[in-house]
């Protein structure tokens, strides 16, 4: 299966062992990734908050982008990049609007491509695929699956899952036959982009969130964004500093897929994480 | 739900019609304000500065620290009964403020990281985090003069490279020059 690949800026950033473990993981399910060429920021949180027509503009550019080299189909695996590349989807299919931004971004826009996140990349595979494909089972993993803000919010603009009580990935770590946990805080905002700006704000939503996933039971966090695994794993030292929070591995969904796939952790970039892994031999 | 109300037909100048978001809808129930993770520490509520929107108290809502203590969670808007996109309402504010100069004082550090950030895409097409946190600490540096932030996270530096996550020389798009032309298009930000 060939797959149009948004990274985006943080998945070519510090959060390349993101980008790692999704390419390894997907390789592994014949998932083939094709990169938009010449891809620019989607403008993130800055633009949506300064500048409006901006915030259409610059993911509307990717979307031409995709369908100028014929890519139907979209992985955007930050669901803040998925949302942008969502919202201003939603915005073209008003005429005037899609004229617009085409003249802004100087190409043909259709409003062709699909965007997806990486749960739906596993839906895309099939669970039967995924649960055929299990070589080493994970026994002791009890994962608190956490989405966040964007993969389910807005509701009317990113349509995937339930915004409340969201169950994907859930779903899809059970077909891999590993464990997850119910608990209160998986649709609960980590701080975002605010990781620089309001480091306060960050490291007490973080620890909220760490504290209730130990709390239900939960021994690892499962996150499919790269900001909350940058405030959740690269900041959870400085959490536990501040507020005295128990250490908690924190895994992108397709390092355990990816584990029960057979893979090794180094080929996944579970080693690069900040907070040690711990998961028995 | 309603649908998600555009903020301007016109480049970079947001509408000042609070029509167009409907504001007139929201009841008061205070589900916004319950969702929110950031309004036990905010001066203004969500609820109340739509409340300001409907009885004309723009001005004060363009002065609210909160605007800027959002972190665009969309929670507000996914539970509105009303379809009132609170989040989406939050962002045209703070557009307003940063155009009218009105940012609150202590919040302008939240502003400067994200011009920075802007800059950083209109310069190079895609983000180079180091150029981002140099420019980030010299401009909060140049509104807070407080020496402590500049030095925050300098410590993860060596800790990121020995993880292959610190890239010295950013990625940079090729068509640079529309990425220009973008940015003018829609106005260079709204600094």
């Amino acid at each position: 299966m060939k797959i149009g690949y948004y990274p985006g800026c943080a998945l070519h950033g510090s959060s390349n062992d993101y980008e790692q473990s999704l390419r390894a993981c997907l390789g592994r399910l014949d998932v083939e990734l094709a990169e938009i060429q010449d891809w620019i920021c989607c403008g993130a949180t800055a633009a949506h908050s300064l500048n409006h027509k901006l915030s259409q503009a610059l993911p509307a550019r990717n979307l031409a982008l995709a369908e100028q080299q014929s890519l139907d189909e979209l992985l955007a695996p930050c669901p803040l990049c998925s949302m942008q590349l969502l919202k201003v989807s939603a915005d073209i299919k008003d005429t005037d609007a899609r004229a617009e931004l085409s003249a802004i971004v100087e190409l043909p826009l259709e409003g062709r491509t699909r965007v997806l996140n990486l749960i739906e990349i596993f839906q895309k595979v099939g669970l039967d695929t995924l649960a055929s494909a299990v070589t080493t089972k994970q026994e002791s993993i009890q994962a608190a699956c956490y989405y966040g803000c964007l993969l389910t919010r807005p509701p009317q603009i990113v349509t995937f899952d339930d915004p409340e009580e969201p169950q994907s990935m859930e779903t899809v770590l059970k077909a891999l036959g590993i464990k997850t946990v119910d608990w209160n805080f998986k649709t609960e905002c980590c701080g975002a982009g605010m990781t620089m700006a309001d480091e306060d704000t960050v490291l007490e939503l973080c620890h909220r969130i760490l504290e209730n996933a130990q709390a239900h039971g939960a021994n690892c966090l499962v996150v499919a964004c790269p900001m909350c695994h940058v405030n959740l794993d690269m900041k959870q030292p400085a959490v536990s500093r501040r507020h005295g929070t128990s250490p908690m591995p924190v895994y992108y969904l397709s390092d355990l897929a990816g584990l029960a796939l057979g893979l090794a952790p180094e080929e996944l970039g579970i080693n690069r994480h900040f907070m040690e892994a711990t998961w028995p031999a | 739900m309603g649908t998600p109300s555009p903020l301007s037909d016109s480049t970079h100048s947001p509408v000042n019609n609070w029509a167009t978001h409907q504001v007139e809808l929201c009841y008061q129930c205070g589900k916004c304000t319950a969702g929110c993770p950031r309004s036990e520490r905010m001066d203004v509520s969500p609820t109340r500065l739509i409340r300001w929107l409907q009885t004309g108290n723009q001005e004060r809502a363009l002065a609210a620290q909160s605007i800027w203590d959002c972190v665009s969670c969309q929670t507000c808007s996914a539970r509105c009964p009303q379809g009132v996109d609170c989040a989406s309402i939050l962002d045209a504010l703070r557009q307003m403020a940063v155009t009218r100069d009105t940012v609150a004082p202590a919040r302008r550090r939240i502003v400067a990281f994200q011009q920075a950030f802007l800059d950083n895409i209109r310069r190079n097409g895609r983000l180079n985090e180091l150029e981002l946190t140099a420019s980030f600490k010299l401009r909060a540096f140049r509104h807070d003069r407080a020496i402590g932030p500049l030095f925050q996270d300098a410590s993860l530096a060596p800790q990121l490279r020995k993880r292959g996550k610190l890239h010295l020389k950013g990625e940079r798009v090729q068509d640079r020059a529309v990425v220009a032309r973008i940015f003018d298009k829609c106005n260079g930000g709204a600094a």
